[in-house]
């Protein structure tokens, strides 16, 4: 199997769509000349195979930019846009909320409106705060928009494509860090549904739900707690809105505990969410108060110490797992 | 090419349209509990919609705003279904969700009626690209107000539009108020046109009660706009007869002002200047009024004969 990043997973996604329907178009900044080109880049070598009327480089305009894909969109093109930085996406935030999310609505249901907007995201590259700041749980509080969060290459690459042929804006949110840690990708033609969580391990004593760059976290910590006894089962949840409930619950209802975990900050964060319906739906399954484990409620610092003491890591989740267990 | 006879026909008849809808709902708005939420009008500004949508063609699309009705009745709404939407009726035209302020008229290329002021340009930008890609020979019209120029939104829009030579028409309808605030407490430049030079497009200043002069401004800016030469930013100087919505008491509006622009009507302009063009007889006109009152009259029928949404019918047309 090839071993991809997760940047070049989604530009296989976007090459594969690209080349299927000749409506799927991508705009942004550097989306065809970039200032950081890389191989392991998202939309590296998509200009040279596809030319400038399907590759559209932008001015610096989120606002712009947004707009873009939904006027196109309406008109039944295919836009996947590039919000470079996940902070940027305030700048783009009227387009994708108060017109993407709720103009089909306002149609009575007339019009549609098949967008993605691809947003880079996470802490660890040391920009600071204004480029760090994972917003997921803003997007995931806007009915009308769809938002998936991939901690794989091959699940990046199924779900985007997935994105691409939905019927409504898909808010999809790449963690960079990804970028360059290769994986497993299937080859050829594969979707994965949105909307569908996965257990990326099975376990019987406790649950851990999270997503995109935690799930190595999760990962590594369930495999230091297997060696002591524990055996976490950790729940991928690839997509937050709309959100599977019930991988959560069966989850939660076999092994009675559960830790959210997630890199945005505490307060408000979307592990809040996880809780209430665990709360609402299988507060009965319960042996232990649940936990969360997220970054602080600070902004991403800049210097190195700092920002590795706000990305949440597995001593912090082990010491949650072990006061519940 | 000036606007011919049929052309200034229809527009007469669409300005008498919607001046007697929105007069109707100025007497319908002050009945309590009739129509549920705001109610913005456009009445004295009716030339803008009129020869704007005049001076298109059926596949062209319009983009507007929260002054609209006059724009989607010019584009060929039809009059019953946008009644009841504006009565929150379960039969207007988008089931109840949109109301008066958010029109949505996919049908006649008006898919688009948004309120967040300066919301419509990224939007027209969009749907004029989509024009481009597929090499149609279609435009899109972008309506603004004043007030909409001030925000960060309608410079991007601009810009991009500009870059990409967009077929787009950004149309500002200059009615001296946003909100309270007249245009000189706002805006330092004389003129927003003014600041289409910043964009690399023409900018246009057009009387805005002149319903010819709107169509002959729109005819050319399409024109351009089809040979690939871009976008262009017409202004037109118009005033707002009525407040901001109908419960504002336009305190900060002069009676005289007022006065001044309901004497220059651009609906007795234009019917003068076909009258004394033997365009139209008096009989005529009077005809074209009664079946304008009888269209607005049924489509008030409609409205309130019709049954409001179940509240189930809320959690509806959220995804497709």
């Amino acid at each position: 199997m090839q071993k991809l990043g997760m940047g070049q997973a989604v530009n296989q996604a976007l090459r594969e769509e690209m080349v299927r329907d000749p409506g799927v178009f991508i705009a942004g900044e550097g989306v065809g000349v970039s200032i950081h080109d890389s191989p392991m880049l998202p939309t590296h070598g998509l200009l040279a195979e596809f030319g400038p009327k399907r590759v559209k480089d932008t001015p610096v305009s989120e606002a712009a930019i947004a707009g873009l894909a939904v006027g196109a969109a309406e008109a039944g093109l295919r836009p996947v846009i590039e919000i470079m930085f996940n902070p940027f996406f305030t700048l783009a935030s009227d387009m994708i909320v108060n017109h993407a999310a709720k103009l089909r609505y306002l149609s009575g249901g007339k019009s549609s409106f098949p967008l993605v907007v691809r947003m880079k995201s996470g802490a660890g590259f040391g920009a600071g705060c204004q480029h760090s700041h994972n917003l997921e749980a803003w997007v995931a509080h806007c009915p009308g928009l769809k938002v998936v969060m991939p901690s794989t290459p091959a699940d990046a690459k199924g779900l985007l494509k997935s994105a691409i042929r939905d019927p409504n804006p898909v808010v999809f949110i790449e963690d960079m860090m990804l970028y360059f840690a290769p994986g497993p990708v299937p080859e050829g033609e594969y979707l994965i549904p949105i909307g569908k969580a996965d257990v990326k391990r099975p376990g019987r004593d406790v649950t851990v739900v999270t997503w995109s760059k935690m799930l190595g976290v999760a990962l590594g910590a369930a495999g230091k707690l297997a060696a002591e006894g524990i055996e976490a089962e950790v729940v991928d949840l690839r997509t937050l809105s709309p959100l599977d409930t019930e991988t959560i619950l069966a989850s939660v209802r076999k092994t009675g505990r559960l830790v959210v975990l997630h890199e945005a900050s505490r307060t408000g964060g979307f592990a809040g969410e996880v809780a209430a319906v665990v709360m609402e739906q299988a507060f009965e399954s319960l042996k232990a108060p649940l936990r969360r484990v997220t970054g602080p409620d600070i902004p991403v610092p800049a210097s190195p110490p700092l920002e590795r003491f706000y990305i949440p890591d597995e001593g912090q989740l082990i010491a949650a797992v072990k006061d519940i267990v | 090419m000036p606007a011919s006879k049929e052309k200034k026909l229809e527009m007469l008849r669409s300005m008498l349209l919607a001046r007697k809808f929105e007069e109707e709902l100025t007497e319908l708005c002050k009945i309590k509990n009739k129509i549920p939420g705001m109610m913005i009008l456009c009445t004295g500004q009716e030339a803008v919609g009129a020869g704007v949508c005049a001076a298109l063609e059926a596949d062209d699309v319009i983009i507007t705003n929260h002054r609209s009705h006059s724009h989607l009745l010019a584009k060929g709404a039809d009059p019953k279904l946008l009644m009841a939407e504006i009565f929150c009726k379960r039969t207007g035209c988008n089931k109840g969700k949109s109301g008066t302020l958010h029109l949505a008229v996919p049908e006649v290329n008006a898919p688009c009626t948004t309120t967040v002021v300066g919301g419509g340009p990224p939007i027209a930008v969009g749907r004029a690209f989509a024009q481009q890609y597929r090499g149609e020979k279609r435009v899109t019209v972008c309506f603004i107000g004043d007030g909409a120029a001030n925000e960060g939104s309608v410079h991007e829009a601009m810009n991009l539009a500009s870059v990409w030579r967009l077929p787009v028409v950004f149309v500002c309808e200059n009615n001296v108020y946003a909100g309270a605030q007249r245009y000189e407490e706002h805006t330092r430049a004389a003129n927003i046109a003014d600041r289409a030079a910043g964009y690399g497009m023409p900018g246009v200043v057009v009387d805005g009660n002149d319903a010819a002069a709107v169509y002959d401004s729109v005819r050319e800016a399409r024109e351009r706009a089809l040979a690939g030469e871009g976008p262009t930013l017409i202004e037109y100087k118009t005033y707002r007869w009525r407040g901001h919505g109908e419960n504002d008491m336009q305190l900060y509006q002069p009676k005289d002002e007022i006065a001044r622009w309901q004497a220059a009507c651009p609906i007795p302009r234009l019917r003068a200047d076909m009258l004394a063009e033997g365009l139209v007889t008096a009989d005529e006109v009077r005809t074209m009024e009664a079946q304008a009152e009888s269209v607005v009259l049924e489509a008030i029928r409609f409205a309130e004969d019709s049954p409001y949404p179940e509240p189930h019918e809320a959690l509806e047309d959220v995804f497709a």
